[in-house]
């Protein structure tokens, strides 16, 4: 028996990429909600996402090393293509990376200063990487219109890394901020289903390739279950929260987990809608995937190395658990 | 040159010298943080608990200009040269995912815990830990110099419809140079971080001459400095021996040997006259080259001449070959009078603090000054004999690579400056300063 080896390095690539979009969407998130929230809370804030969000970018590096390991034809063309919002995303990255060293170690108007870039690194990253999507998903044509498109999505994945950061901080904090973080989650939400919606009645209208796979009787009733299941996720995120908010009983990682939900099948989504291709309408996974030979010694490596990775990535999350704190090092 | 060539280079030297300081610190500071904490667990003394928080502060804060200027990179490739990826990928791809896989995850998720975990996990977890970190860094420089080394002096390839695939890994990783690109790599990064630990603590001692722990770690930089900068220039010299048999265009232009011949002299000063091939103001010693390089007085070099047009720009290699070994000289002899003067628990002179705070970061500039060498050493190609730099660039126009260019020198100016300011400020502070405080941690007591 032969492996398919571009279809499980596109699975592979899939897997990367929403493990980042996960994992670091809850920080850049944390980072974007920074300036609502007061002094002492800020502090609270950043060091829940202390001890992760280096490891959480790694996520980034991994996905973007498979397209370069598996795809490396369109590595070049979808980089090139997205040249611009690569760069503000980088920077943005860059900005928000070292802020958070740096804000633990200024004070005055120099912390002011590294808040404030930390706030806007995350947020520069976020629109950045819904910018991208936007224009990958349309196959980076040019024009106005397009350009429109991509920046409403850079402003939807902006709310549902809001969504994602506010929950994390339902989960990670209590009393006052906990509240506020209740409230924060809700605007996120109201903001992703809007975002969400238009994204999912523009992209039909922009791309005939996806058109035509939504739109493709019976398979459209199966598929009318992810927005389906998506709404249901909605809903309970906002009934969990409002009890949370309210000081009622209800388990405290519910809203994380729902939001996270919602991710997962806006990914899904988003994956039927442009599979097999690597490079919408231009280059499918099997057109730009690289040497059996290669694909062969890096799934080797991938098998017995992300076991491990997934185990002590879990170990950290789990020496972490708890509320945060409102001093890091300790 | 075309204005994208030129850009495109310009851009990917800028980010990949402004990166790979961080990696040189870190490198070699994870395993001396290994060192304290050890020492921390045998003596249990709270002395060497401060010295290990002050000093991974220092790595966190590097690690953090490492890992996002390393992003950038991991972009650049394919934005800058997608040439590359294309007709080499299948080589290249496989060692950087490789990078990603055992190294990345291996230290960014277990500094968290060696940052943050102290008093949340057993003391033999947070040493693993610490280990681990010492060990992510260390694979992520075996697995990036595999692939620079495999670019440099390529074998174990076979070339299938235009584009190169691994005929034998092992062959490709352990190409001709890796070892001693490696360990020349490895004592480059130990010595930087045995500079930065001793000079940033003369920096503090210059405040306050009584602080035993800065005595401490100043003493143990200036130690491993001491005994690693023989090794270093041992290590080099075969190094060069080692590009003399595989790439002897580069040692040309290291040595600024323009024609081929016997007994070649050896150019201590001259300035590159690239026009009329020939060298300038030359201060040399007859011979002598040809001793170094053949160990016979009248053995035969190969100058630039018998490469044709596959020469590289020799004026900046030969000078760069030159501030690295004078930079080496310099460090060994400051190393050696360190520890003279430091011996049996003297107290350092004055004028050593002042010397060794300005040699700081002499390991950065000596190890920036060997990559030029090396890298623009190995131009016309980027993968010898196999792929010329200028077939690998991209479409991206000259005016977004300009405006980038330009965001990207911006941003890590700014990164810099406050990068320097933190790290003097902690020195300053001192090791007792790291200790928490009671009621606002470290936040208050380090500002």
């Amino acid at each position: 028996m032969t492996l398919d080896l571009p279809l499980i390095f596109a699975f592979l690539m899939g897997a990367a990429i929403l493990a980042y979009v996960v994992l670091d969407g809850f920080d850049l998130g944390v980072g974007m909600l920074l300036p609502a929230a007061e002094e002492r809370e800020q502090n609270r804030m950043v060091n829940s996402i202390g001890p992760f969000w280096d490891a959480n970018e790694t996520w980034l590096v991994l996905g973007i090393g498979i397209l370069l390991v598996a795809f490396p034809v369109a590595h070049g063309v979808v980089l090139q293509a997205l040249y611009l919002p690569v760069v503000a995303m980088l920077v943005g990255l860059m900005l928000r990376g070292v802020a958070f060293e740096f804000r633990l170690k200024a004070e005055g108007w120099h912390r002011e200063l590294w808040n404030g870039l930390f706030w806007f690194g995350s947020f520069l990253a976020s629109l950045a990487q819904g910018i991208m999507l936007g224009r990958y998903i349309t196959g980076f044509e040019p024009g106005f219109a397009y350009l429109f498109f991509a920046f409403v999505v850079g402003a939807a994945l902006c709310g549902g890394y809001v969504l994602l950061g506010a929950t994390w901080l339902i989960l990670k904090t209590e009393g006052a901020l906990q509240r506020k973080a209740v409230a924060w989650a809700r605007w996120g939400l109201l903001w992703v289903a809007l975002g969400v919606a238009l994204v999912s009645l523009a992209t039909p209208l922009v791309s005939e390739t996806v058109r035509n796979k939504w739109f493709d009787f019976p398979n459209t009733l199966w598929l009318m279950l992810l927005p389906a299941a998506s709404v249901a996720a909605g809903l309970r995120l906002w009934v969990v929260a409002g009890r949370l908010g309210r000081g009622e009983p209800a388990r405290e990682w519910a809203p994380f987990a729902h939001a996270v939900a919602i991710f997962v099948l806006a990914f899904l989504g988003l994956a039927y809608s442009l599979f097999p291709y690597v490079v919408i309408d231009r280059l499918s996974i099997w057109d730009a995937a690289a040497h059996p030979s290669s694909l062969t010694v890096v799934l080797w490596g991938a098998a017995i190395v992300l076991p491990f990775i997934i185990g002590y990535s879990a170990l950290s999350y789990r020496i972490f658990r708890g509320k945060a704190r409102e001093t890091l090092y300790e | 040159m075309d204005e994208t060539l030129v850009l495109a280079r310009a851009q990917f030297g800028l980010n990949i010298a402004f990166h790979i300081l961080f990696p040189t610190l870190t490198i070699g500071l994870a395993w001396i943080l290994v060192f304290f904490r050890l020492k921390y667990a045998r003596t249990g003394d709270a002395a060497w608990l401060a010295t290990f928080k002050l000093w991974t502060k220092v790595f966190a804060l590097t690690f953090a200009m490492g890992v996002v200027t390393g992003i950038v990179m991991s972009f650049q490739f394919g934005t800058n040269w997608p040439g590359f990826m294309t007709k080499v990928g299948n080589i290249a791809g496989p060692l950087l995912a490789y990078e990603v896989l055992t190294a990345f995850f291996l230290e960014a998720t277990f500094l968290g815990v060696m940052l943050f975990g102290m008093n949340r996990v057993p003391a033999w977890l947070h040493i693993l830990a610490t280990v681990l970190v010492a060990a992510g860094t260390s694979l992520s420089a075996f697995w990036i110099l595999a692939l620079n080394s495999w670019m440099q002096t390529p074998t174990g390839h076979i070339v299938a419809d235009g584009t190169l695939i691994a005929g034998d890994w092992l062959r490709v990783i352990f190409n001709p140079s890796f070892p001693y690109r490696l360990t020349h790599m490895m004592l480059a990064s130990f010595l930087t971080a045995a500079f930065v630990v001793a000079g940033l603590s003369a920096w503090r001692l210059l405040k306050a001459p009584e602080d035993a722990a800065a005595r401490g770690t100043l003493r143990t930089g200036a130690l491993l400095a001491a005994i690693l900068a023989p090794l270093q220039i041992l290590i080099g010299d075969l190094h060069g021996l080692n590009t003399l048999e595989h790439q002897p265009a580069k040692i040309a232009a290291v040595e600024a040997i323009w024609k081929t011949e016997k007994g070649v002299p050896l150019v201590f000063f001259a300035i590159p006259n690239e026009e009329q091939k020939r060298n300038d103001f030359s201060i040399q010693v007859p011979r002598l080259a040809s001793f170094i390089l053949k160990h016979d007085f009248d053995a035969e070099l190969k100058g630039l001449d018998a490469f044709g047009a596959n020469t590289p720009p020799v004026a900046p290699v030969f000078f760069a070959f030159r501030l690295m070994v004078g930079m080496g000289a310099a460090m060994l002899a400051l190393a050696w009078l360190g520890v003279w003067l430091t011996r049996a628990g003297r107290a350092a002179p004055r004028w050593l603090l002042w010397v060794l705070s300005a040699f700081t970061f002499s390991g950065w500039i000596a190890t920036l000054a060997g990559w030029i060498v090396t890298e623009i050493g190995r131009q016309p190609w980027l993968v010898t004999g196999v792929l010329r730099t200028e077939d690998a660039v991209g479409q991206v126009s000259g005016a977004q690579l300009g405006a980038s260019l330009t965001a990207y020198g911006i941003t890590y100016a700014i990164m810099f400056v406050a990068y320097m300011v933190v790290l003097t400020h902690l020195a300053g502070k001192g090791a007792a300063a790291a200790e928490p405080h009671p009621e606002k941690g470290f936040v208050k007591g380090a500002a």
